[in-house]
């Protein structure tokens, strides 16, 4: 009797063979693998970093001027605040171009229009165009061409020059990250406002951007912390590593990309060490940046 | 014009020859309920057809609504009776391949008259939705939007108090208007969504299917607030259930899909009477067909 309800247990409900079970764990050990990799080399970068940069860490490091000649005196005040000026700049410039783009491509762009089709198609594009690109644009226009406000002759590599540049090269990413916000908010909650009244831009202003500020605000620090750390534009604008008084938006201008690229281009090696120094206060701020993302996601987006 | 075809009721139809965009080859015959024409009528509806991208929805569209009256669209998926409600207050502007034909009169002017602001129209002829959509903020918020946004003068605590009176309400949330619309039941948020209509002082509601994602008690009771705000206001709705038509409305619009050839569908209105009509001894045999089930 029990034998029989046995056989028709297996034959209802048959055991997982050995094999399968073998290949599964093979699968998830691959999988298993490739993450480790990933995360190996980039945890194997910041230990390194960290060794060498975060005993450079002090304040004087952060408030002195840079210094050719004494390695332990040299700071990188001008490259940490060139680098904070921009990144306000930036966003200044960012946010509302970036925003009436996006709203203007959800709310009134006609899909079915060619020139919008080639707009959209245009931007997904230009958000991939290398920085380097960015930064002969700048150089050509902002620098030299018509946006050489101070008319300085041979252009006017200045601060803001250097926030506009960067600006453009995010704003892409900007437009594209704040159209799926505005995206997210539920076409019935557009309806439910047209239906008692309002006109259009009162809707867009009351409903659908309020609903959409939090992924907007989350797109633009991430944008930032994308330009943050570019290199090549800043230097086809002519950032300059070794300033000795503090940026202006008019004036020449340091940042920390431009300090790290060229203590690590210096021959003496306790200059060198000097790299991983402005590479840890980069990366601070950079996570300091991205915590504020996650947070800002966490706490105001808003579930439909 | 107007007042005449009103006077003479349906033995005349002066408004048809007069419309443009009917087509010629189908002559709309008058559904107007003769007994309708002799009250006040907000809405006058003479060959009326709505396209998207150029293919009919719904068409030959031609009554009176009345005033303080519930008037109720029945009729299978696919008939066109959302989309007709929705050219009530132009709503189907917001849709770019959406075109309305035909004479649109709300007492007596063209609702689609090049000089008419469909915002003007929305803020008199208000809206519910089949899913309740609260506004994500509180529900003092929720009510004060659209008076806010219309620059509505007075006390907003008094308006917003009046409207959630009115919502049927103001006992289950007055110690919790602070509170986000979001926590409310599915039942309160569609009350909340009437109220929020009602505090811009509409003149008339449309009600596209308001109870369909709500349970029975709820139903009922946005029933019961529908007969209370007749008194008030004239309300237009959309029902996909039968008993519901027959339990609030005044009278009842019946419409049906007929299939054309090449599998093409085009909403048409059937029979437009006293809800009463329909339901006991309807002249059309669609209809009913329609209402003792046999189909839809």
């Amino acid at each position: 009797m029990a034998v029989a309800e046995t056989e028709i247990t297996r034959k209802v409900v048959e055991r997982a063979s050995s094999g399968a079970r073998t290949k599964d764990l093979l699968f998830r050990a691959s999988l298993l693998l490739c993450l480790f990799v990933a995360v190996l080399f980039l945890g194997v970068l910041i230990v390194d970093v960290a060794i060498d940069g975060v005993p450079l860490i002090t304040p004087d490091f952060l408030t002195n001027f840079p210094s050719r000649l004494f390695p332990e005196d040299s700071g990188i005040r001008p490259a940490l605040i060139g680098t904070l000026y921009l990144m306000l700049l930036c966003a200044a410039f960012i946010v509302p171009i970036g925003v009436a783009a996006a709203v203007y491509l959800e709310e009134y762009a006609d899909p079915n229009r060619w020139y919008n089709r080639l707009i959209e198609v245009n931007i997904q594009n230009l958000a991939s165009v290398p920085s380097v690109v960015y930064g002969i644009l700048g150089l050509a226009f902002i620098v030299r061409g018509p946006i050489d406000i101070w008319g300085l002759g041979e252009g006017s590599p200045t601060l803001l020059a250097g926030a506009l540049t960067l600006g453009l090269l995010v704003l892409p990413v900007v437009i594209i990250v704040s159209r799926e916000a505005i995206r997210a908010v539920p076409p019935s909650i557009r309806e439910g406002s047209l239906a008692l009244g309002a006109t259009k831009w009162q809707t867009i202003w009351k409903m659908v951007l309020p609903g959409s500020v939090a992924g907007i605000a989350t797109g633009v620090i991430l944008a930032l912390s994308r330009a943050i750390g570019e290199t090549a534009p800043l230097i086809l604008v002519g950032a300059i590593a070794f300033r000795l008084t503090d940026p202006t938006i008019d004036g020449q201008f340091s940042a920390l990309p431009i300090a790290i690229f060229q203590a690590a281009g210096e021959p003496r090696p306790e200059f060198q060490i000097l790299a991983a120094g402005a590479i840890v206060v980069l990366l601070a701020v950079l996570l300091l940046m991205n915590s504020v993302a996650i947070f800002l996601r966490n706490r105001y987006e808003q579930k439909w | 014009m107007e007042s005449t075809r009103a006077e003479t009721g349906a033995s005349e139809r002066p408004g048809v020859s007069a419309s443009a965009g009917l087509p010629k080859a189908l002559p709309a015959v008058d559904k107007r309920d003769p007994s309708a024409t002799k009250q006040e009528a907000i809405f006058s509806l003479t060959g009326v057809q709505v396209a998207y991208g150029g293919i009919p929805a719904v068409e030959d569209v031609t009554f009176d609504l009345v005033k303080n009256e519930i008037t109720a669209f029945i009729g299978p998926s696919g008939c066109g009776k959302s989309t007709l409600l929705r050219c009530l207050n132009r709503m189907n502007d917001l849709i770019p391949s959406a075109s309305v034909s035909g004479k649109v009169l709300y007492h007596d002017q063209d609702l689609y008259a090049p000089d008419i602001d469909p915002v003007q129209v929305r803020k008199r002829i208000g809206m519910v939705f089949q899913k309740p959509n609260p506004f994500p903020k509180s529900i003092y918020e929720n009510i004060a939007f659209g008076p806010r946004v219309l620059g509505m003068k007075g006390d907003m605590d008094e308006i917003v108090e009046t409207a959630l009176r009115k919502g049927a309400l103001w006992d289950e949330v007055k110690d919790r208007l602070k509170t986000n619309a979001f926590g409310m039941s599915g039942g309160q948020q569609q009350r909340l969504c009437i109220a929020r209509t009602m505090a811009v002082e509409p003149d008339v509601i449309l009600m596209d299917e308001p109870c369909s994602a709500l349970d029975p008690i709820s139903t009922g009771a946005i029933e019961e607030l529908m007969l209370d705000l007749k008194r008030n206001y004239s309300i237009v709705i959309v029902t996909h259930n039968m008993q519901q038509a027959a339990r609030v409305s005044d009278r009842t619009a019946f419409y049906n899909v007929d299939k054309l050839e090449a599998g093409k569908r085009v909403g048409k209105l059937v029979e437009f009477a006293a809800t009463e009509k329909i339901f006991t001894a309807p002249d059309d045999k669609r209809t009913e067909e329609y209402v003792t089930g046999k189909f839809g």
